[in-house]
């Protein structure tokens, strides 16, 4: 066995209301580089700051090369030799590279020996191919820039174990390779790698082993050419089956929802939804299924009208504004965010007002003075909701936040279909919830379709796509790869496309 | 032993907000009364003198009134804007702002309008359009471009501050003043209605209707729920269809406009002339006042008075005590620390942890 440089052992984090790592066992081998690979939320990111001291695991231990250790801050994990690129950068903007670095460095005195730094900078740069000047200030470096002077951090700290969050999620594809060039020098000198991610091809590309998260436990670690991507798409997304519902055939009608050539860009300015057209009829269940990361999120705020966008969006045949909220929710459009306590709630208002966010002055049938507003008369329709929809709750007063997140959830639910919505957009509707809650918002959804609403359903769950939709959408780095039928026969061909494969036409 | 802060999970009680806002209060003064110690005075004395004469004396009485006004006007402003999370630290300068439209209005535009009826609506017009005008340029700063409306309304403050003097001591001095840095008195028909001979005038009852205005203003009003919403979570108001940064840039100017009508209402209701540094910082105080009466409009009307009491009673013990006036920010600023710190022990807990 070679030697082993880390090793996590049991460890165990919980958080109000999630277990985030769930007695996760992994192992780091000196040189190699090891792929963490999960959804979001899935707990990787947990278990690497817990590595890096800005957690604490509630149970477990952790060993560096065979020795137990206490990882108290980010400090005593430096003096571990573990270095940690997080997904924000710490880097100071008005300093130049070399100050960057000499800053974290441990026993300078009062004035850092800047140009000390300097030099070996230049020669680490030259060393891994990391073509920085030290000299620039932060501010004028290009996201990559600023990843490699980070790199260059760890390096000049002589790490020894590097933990690289989602590093590739702000990189163009050339920036990428690039990087997989210096994470394979830094391994040759000894360096071992440890690779936060959740696409699947640079997981292959770059890694030797590779450890598989899923709702905060491990599901499986494998040596590289042991697999392809598509038992990892498996592995990743799961077939935990939580319930069974059954469904009647849709009757699909007039098409609600006509979406053309939509291109938008993520975040971080890289295109995430790239020339999606696709079409939802009243009465069916259009499910998006791929794995977390393909332009799912941006193409939904793209269709609410959250996002910019070019290309084409209709609602019943009507050309609709980018970035007007207002004009989709005019013709009827009823939109599940996946973070509902960000986006689709305020935490510190009371319930009744929660499920009236937006239908006071927007509705026709509750249309009051436009200008005037009375909190009472939202009282009685809430009580009415509230019984319908069976959330828990000891007052109207209650402030929102207080709510576990399957009661939150069903203000969400109550709130958006009780605007008698012509179509509705749901992502994740369903995560973070108990089985209890999961099967609730199954069957709303369900009879909603069943009354005729069009229905686009975005999920990271296989399940989730099989109970629920009619037909089944594969998004694929902001494409849609194929479409398929929701069961178990079509699951392998699902896999395919999940990881990229396009169906083959006929 | 470890110490461990941990987040309560459920609100705070009004008794608890209550007592915990009394304490800050208490807290306050027994610093405070150290400090009086320190100074060789007998902080019970003080304190005597300090209640005893705005409260408990008519013509005291009066005065705190009077400068209950200037407060009450800025606190109405920053309770509109702080509901909306936004930090409107400029009540200031929004305030000089509004003295120097009055005066422009009363002094160069209107002076030759001899109705007080005319010419009153106008110059308040003024005062609020300006104010709100520099409320605005933070707004949209804000808005436009992300810059933190903190720094930008604080730094506006230094700028209305100086255009005032500027004005004062240069193009604006009254030729008869004896080169006093003051402008010519208001015309007639541009002062407030006087009650009593010590200066009770029809602001004092405008800045209590404004505290109605605003009360109806966030609780019955579309303009008030959208106030709620977005100050809770922008992207919910965006999601829920509001136009945020047109909100931002709207409550800033009616922030804006509520401290500029207290400029207004101090030039044609107490001074009669613009002059410089006639402020003792009314729109700093306002700051504290609002936070004491957690941005309710009615309660900020009675810790506004008792504010006013306290300038005062502090001017007054100045006089007998001879204890400085600047206590008066020392007391403010302890009462700010201290309700600071009452504030995160209603929303965290301490526990000691054995280790």
């Amino acid at each position: 066995m070679s030697d082993i440089v880390l090793k996590l052992s049991g460890i165990v984090k919980s958080f109000p209301g999630v277990l985030a790592n769930d007695h996760v066992n992994f192992t780091l081998k000196k040189g190699e580089v090891h792929a963490l690979l999960g959804e979001n939320g899935a707990g990787k990111t947990t278990l690497m700051n817990i590595t890096f001291g800005i957690y604490r695991q509630d149970e477990g231990e952790i060993y560096i090369n065979g020795e137990r250790a206490e990882i108290t801050s980010p400090h005593r994990a430096m003096e571990y030799g573990i270095g940690m690129i997080q997904q924000h950068f710490s880097l100071v903007p008005s300093f130049s590279v070399a100050e960057n670095i000499a800053l974290g460095l441990k026993g300078s005195k009062i004035s850092p020996k800047v140009d000390l730094v300097r030099k070996k900078v230049k020669d680490l740069a030259e060393r891994f191919g990391l073509n920085v000047n030290p000299d620039s200030r932060i501010w004028q470096l290009s996201a990559g820039e600023q990843q490699r002077v980070e790199i260059l951090k760890l390096l000049y700290m002589n790490a020894q174990i590097m933990i690289l969050d989602e590093p590739t999620a702000i990189l163009t594809p050339q920036e990428a390779t690039n990087l997989f060039k210096t994470i394979k020098e830094m391994v040759k000198y000894g360096a071992s790698v440890i690779f936060i991610s959740h696409k699947l091809k640079e997981v292959l590309e770059v890694s030797d082993r590779i450890t598989v998260m899923r709702h905060g436990k491990v599901i499986d670690t494998l040596k590289k050419d042991e697999v392809s991507e598509r038992i990892l798409a498996k592995k990743m997304v799961g077939r935990d089956v939580v319930l069974k519902i059954l469904k009647k055939p849709s009757a699909p009608k007039k098409v609600e929802l006509e979406v053309k050539d939509l291109w938008s860009r993520g975040d971080k300015g890289i295109y995430a939804v790239r020339g999606v057209s696709l079409e939802v009829k009243s009465g069916e269940i259009l499910g998006i299924a791929g794995v977390a990361g393909n332009g799912q999120r941006e193409l939904a705020e793209s269709i609410y009208g959250l996002r910019k966008y070019t290309g084409e969006v209709k609602i019943e045949g009507e050309t609709m504004r980018p970035l007007s909220v207002v004009s989709r929710m005019k013709s009827g459009v009823a939109y599940i965010p996946q973070d509902r306590k960000e986006v689709a709630l305020c935490g510190g208002l009371p319930i009744y007002y929660n499920l009236f966010l937006k239908k006071p002055f927007r509705v026709p049938e509750f249309y009051l003075n436009p200008y005037l507003f009375n909190s009472s008369r939202l009282k009685r329709p809430s009580e009415q909701l509230v019984n319908e929809y069976l959330i828990s709750t000891s007052s109207l007063n209650l402030e929102v936040k207080y709510l576990s997140g399957g009661n939150m959830q069903k203000v969400v639910l109550a709130r958006e279909l009780s605007l008698n919505p012509k179509l509705i957009i749901a992502v994740h509707p369903t995560r973070g919830l108990d089985v209890g809650a999961i099967e609730f918002v199954y069957k709303i959804l369900l009879k909603a379709r069943d009354n005729g609403t069009a229905i686009l359903l975005v999920a990271g769950d296989l399940e989730e796509i099989f109970t629920l939709s009619d037909r089944v959408a594969v998004l694929y780095e902001g494409e849609i790869i194929g479409y398929s039928k929701p069961d178990e026969s079509h699951l392998e061909e699902i896999g395919l496309m999940m990881a990229g494969v396009r169906k083959v036409k006929k | 032993m470890r110490l461990k802060i941990e987040k309560r999970n459920e609100s705070a009680s009004t008794l608890s907000v209550l007592s915990m806002s009394v304490l800050s209060v208490v807290v306050s003064l027994v610093i405070l009364g150290f400090i009086i110690l320190s100074l060789g005075k007998n902080p019970i004395d003080a304190y005597i003198q300090l209640v005893s004469w705005p409260f408990g004396t008519i013509a005291g009485l009066t005065q705190s009134l009077i400068s209950m006004t200037p407060l009450l006007f800025t606190s109405l402003g920053l309770v509109l804007a702080f509901k909306m999370k936004l930090w409107n630290i400029g009540a200031e300068g929004q305030f000089y702002m509004g003295a120097f439209g009055a005066t422009w209005g009363a002094l160069f535009l209107f002076n030759h309008i001899s109705n007080p009826w005319i010419m009153l609506p106008l110059i308040a017009l003024l005062g609020a359009g300006v104010g709100a005008g520099w409320g605005t340029l933070a707004g949209v700063m804000k808005a436009r471009l992300g810059v933190n409306e903190i720094l930008s309304t604080l730094m506006l403050n230094y700028v209305a501050i100086y255009w005032v003097n500027y004005l004062v001591y240069g193009p604006w001095r009254d030729p008869a003043s004896y080169n006093f840095p003051i402008t010519a008195e208001f015309p007639k028909a541009a002062i407030l209605p006087q009650y009593t001979a010590n200066g009770i005038n029809l602001g004092m009852f405008l800045a209590i209707a404004a505290s109605f205005f605003v009360y109806y203003l966030l609780k019955w009003t579309r303009f008030g729920f959208e106030i709620d919403i977005s100050g809770d979570n922008p992207k919910a108001a965006e999601y829920a269809g509001i136009n945020v940064k047109k909100m931002i840039v709207i409550v800033m100017a009616v922030s804006g406009a509520l401290s500029g009508l207290g400029g207004m209402m101090q030039m044609s209701g107490v001074l009669f002339r613009l002059q410089p540094n006639f402020s003792p910082g009314y729109g700093y105080t306002a700051i504290i006042i609002v936070l004491l009466a957690r941005l309710n409009p009615f309660v900020t009307v009675v810790v506004a008075f008792l504010f006013g009491g306290l300038i005062v009673g502090t001017q007054q013990i100045q006089l007998f005590l001879q204890i400085p006036f600047s206590l008066v920010n020392a007391f403010q600023g302890l009462l700010l620390f201290s309700f600071v710190a009452g504030e995160a022990l209603l929303h965290y807990k301490l526990r000691w942890l054995k280790a």
